[in-house]
């Protein structure tokens, strides 16, 4: 997995609440599409028109976003299916953090399966990055400090932010999820001896 | 001191406190699909690992598989590639897999509980975030992504923060046409997509105790449309009856034991819930969705409200009118929330003996092979088709359309699934949720009807 330390880029605003992950990227993307190209079609039906050509209306193709690398969005980010796709879609688009009141409990999980940081922030701090963001006419720039858990503002303003101490140091190091638990191997075999005796019937 | 159902599965299922509210859990039932089961397990492979206990693993195919009759997997190559790669690797991994052909393939959160997989106490993970049905029997089931899969398939683990509780209470009895699909989408009205975040929700209450199983799963099924990953109901003779003599569920001395286990599990009197909401059934008319998310439900009876310009206008809809009298192009009857045996009865009740509308296309999608053999030998394949209906095979079909079958754009369904997302049903498709009973009487009025008239 990418490390993540830290990152100053380009913010977008994303502002509609409840962004689900069938929004994000469509299930025949899912089924259909490579990995590597999953970026194209991330959010496809408010980012194109009918004809295939870009929707100007959309938040994420205003010039100010072309280049970002963290995404602002609104509350529920990212509910619905579990598809992990929909953060291979946001990372593939260039997003290495999305900010948000509160995100969609899978979609958050997998996130930092993938290297993307998922900041939650108090609403009323993510509305004025909103603003923020969506009223600049140049693009906005962020400083995401995961060691230091430190957001700096647009305004020079920083907010502190939570993270969950395994995933920090996962990111951190970019270490993958599943050598660690294998280290545990031992104590998940005893675990599993001694849950044999103690629940014979969920072992068949 | 006090515990909760949900606290008592979880610190069952602790192998290690990871530290900062994260423990790592042992999960006893993985489920796979054919969406993700043929990628991950081949992942597994690629690394050089083995999957941990394939005896708790089990594998069907679903979502991409056609339900046209006479199928026999894909309807399309991509979806063809997807089964091929499932059956391979299942085989070469050593877990079960309930194929198509097979008589207890089926949607996979249908036929888990079918086949006695789910349990009581135990803690079942799907790459599915409907998994939260199984909670109906007192399982902890909940959707995992497709990195933890591979978590899960290596190490029979998987590390979660622990979430905060919610009890739901029902209470009251619901009156005609009122069935759990009413109950649940009502409740996501009432709190909002988004009021379970970080949540494990108990459902409970008198009319929660009154339900079947069956209807016990389709108030689980919903947790996630109310953001709660986790939805359970404590089990009870109800649960224990159901259970009984099932193909996975234990037998003879193990069924004692694990009866005795089963009757510690419910919530004790004076256990804290972080959050409580109530809800009366007895006033709940049927519900149905006007916008695109599932907290968009309101009376059948009731009129289109004036909110969410964007939803309205997707869904073709006009504020002020009433949401009966919308004409509708489709109807389907199925998917993981309203696919069982229970579900087609009461649809075939309204649909006895009359005629769907002309102009519309109307599906029974059962939910396993199991639901279907059991609906024919009622004849209720009949009563459907006698009506119009497509009786088909068992899948997910039109509730997510991984398959190729979807609604045309522009069209309107009124479809027992889960999901009346922007583009859920194809796109631009306009998706209406409701209970089997009230998409059947859409199905014969042709257009958004109210059930309570179809019944006697």
């Amino acid at each position: 997995m990418e490390k993540f330390t830290v990152l100053e880029a380009i913010a977008a605003a994303l502002p509609t609440p409840n962004i689900d992950t069938d929004m994000i990227i469509r299930v025949e993307r899912c089924v259909r599409t490579p990995r590597a190209e999953m970026g194209r079609w991330a959010f496809e039906m408010a980012r194109y028109r009918a004809d295939g050509s870009e929707n100007p209306e959309f938040a994420l193709n205003r010039e100010t976003a072309r280049d970002a690398r963290i995404l602002v969005a609104a509350d529920n980010f990212g509910c619905g299916s579990s598809r992990e796709m929909a953060v291979w879609a946001i990372a593939g688009m260039g997003y290495r953090c999305v900010i948000a009141p509160s995100f969609g409990d899978i979609f958050y999980s997998n996130c930092f399966q993938n290297g993307v940081l998922a900041i939650r922030l108090p609403k009323a701090v993510v509305e004025d990055l909103l603003r923020t963001i969506g009223a600049a006419t140049a693009p906005v720039t962020m400083t995401v400090d995961l060691p230091s858990q430190t957001l700096t503002a647009p305004d020079g303003e920083t907010h502190g932010f939570d993270v969950d101490p395994l995933r920090k140091q996962a990111l951190l190091e970019g270490l993958d999820a599943i050598a660690i638990t294998l280290t545990r191997a031992p104590a998940i075999a005893a675990w599993q001896q001694q849950d044999r005796a103690r629940r014979p019937w969920v072992w068949g | 001191m006090a515990s909760t159902l949900f606290d008592k599965v979880w610190n069952a299922h602790v192998v290690a406190d990871l530290g900062g509210g994260v423990d790592l859990l042992h999960v006893d039932r993985h489920l796979l699909h054919d969406l993700g089961g043929g990628k991950a397990l081949a992942e597994i492979g690629a690394r050089g690992l083995q999957v941990r206990n394939p005896e708790l693993t089990f594998a069907t195919a679903d979502h991409v598989i056609s339900s046209a009759p006479g199928r026999t997997g894909g309807a399309h190559d991509w979806a063809q590639v997807l089964v091929d790669s499932l059956r391979l690797e299942t085989r070469k991994a050593g877990v079960r897999l309930f194929d198509v052909g097979d008589a207890a393939q089926g949607i996979v959160h249908v036929i888990a509980p079918e086949l006695g997989l789910s349990q009581p106490g135990t803690l079942v993970v799907c790459g599915d975030s409907h998994t939260c049905t199984n909670g109906a029997l007192g399982a902890l089931g909940f959707g995992i992504g497709a990195s933890e899969i591979v978590h899960v398939l290596a190490t029979q683990t998987i590390e979660q923060r622990r979430p905060k509780t919610m009890r739901a209470r029902f209470d009251g009895a619901p009156s005609k046409g009122v069935y759990a699909k009413d109950m649940i989408l009502a409740l996501i009205a009432k709190v909002g997509m988004a009021g379970g975040v970080g949540h494990a929700v108990e459902y409970a209450g008198g009319a929660v105790r009154a339900l079947g199983m069956e209807a016990r799963m389709t108030l689980c099924n919903l947790s996630i449309e109310l953001g709660a990953k986790v939805g359970m109901v404590a089990p009870d003779e109800t649960t224990y009856a159901y259970l009984a003599g099932r193909r996975f569920a234990p037998k003879g001395a193990l069924w004692d034991a694990a009866l005795a286990w089963w009757r510690t599990l419910p919530s004790d009197p004076g256990a804290r819930f972080d959050r409580e909401v109530e809800l009366d059934v007895a006033r709940l008319a049927p519900q149905i969705t006007w916008g695109t998310s599932p907290e968009d439900a309101i009376a059948i009876d009731a009129r289109i409200p004036a909110a969410k310009p964007e939803a309205l206008e997707y869904m073709g809809l006009v504020s002020g009118g009433p949401i009966a009298g919308t004409r509708i192009d489709r109807a389907f009857i199925g998917s993981c929330t309203n696919s069982r045996l229970s579900d087609l009865r009461a649809a075939a009740e309204v649909v006895r003996g009359r005629r769907v509308a002309r102009h519309v296309q109307a599906w029974v999608v059962p939910g396993s092979m199991a639901v279907r053999h059991a609906a024919e030998a009622e004849g209720l394949h009949e009563v459907f088709g006698d009506a119009g209906f497509e009786w088909r095979e068992p899948g997910c079909s039109l509730c997510v359309g991984a398959n190729g079958e979807l609604v045309e754009p522009g069209a309107r369904c009124v479809s027992t699934s889960n999901r009346n997302f922007v583009g859920r049903q194809g796109p631009r498709a306009r998706t209406h949720l409701a209970s089997p009973a009230t998409a059947a009487a859409c199905a014969l009025a042709g257009e958004i009807a109210d059930v309570r008239s179809f019944l006697p």
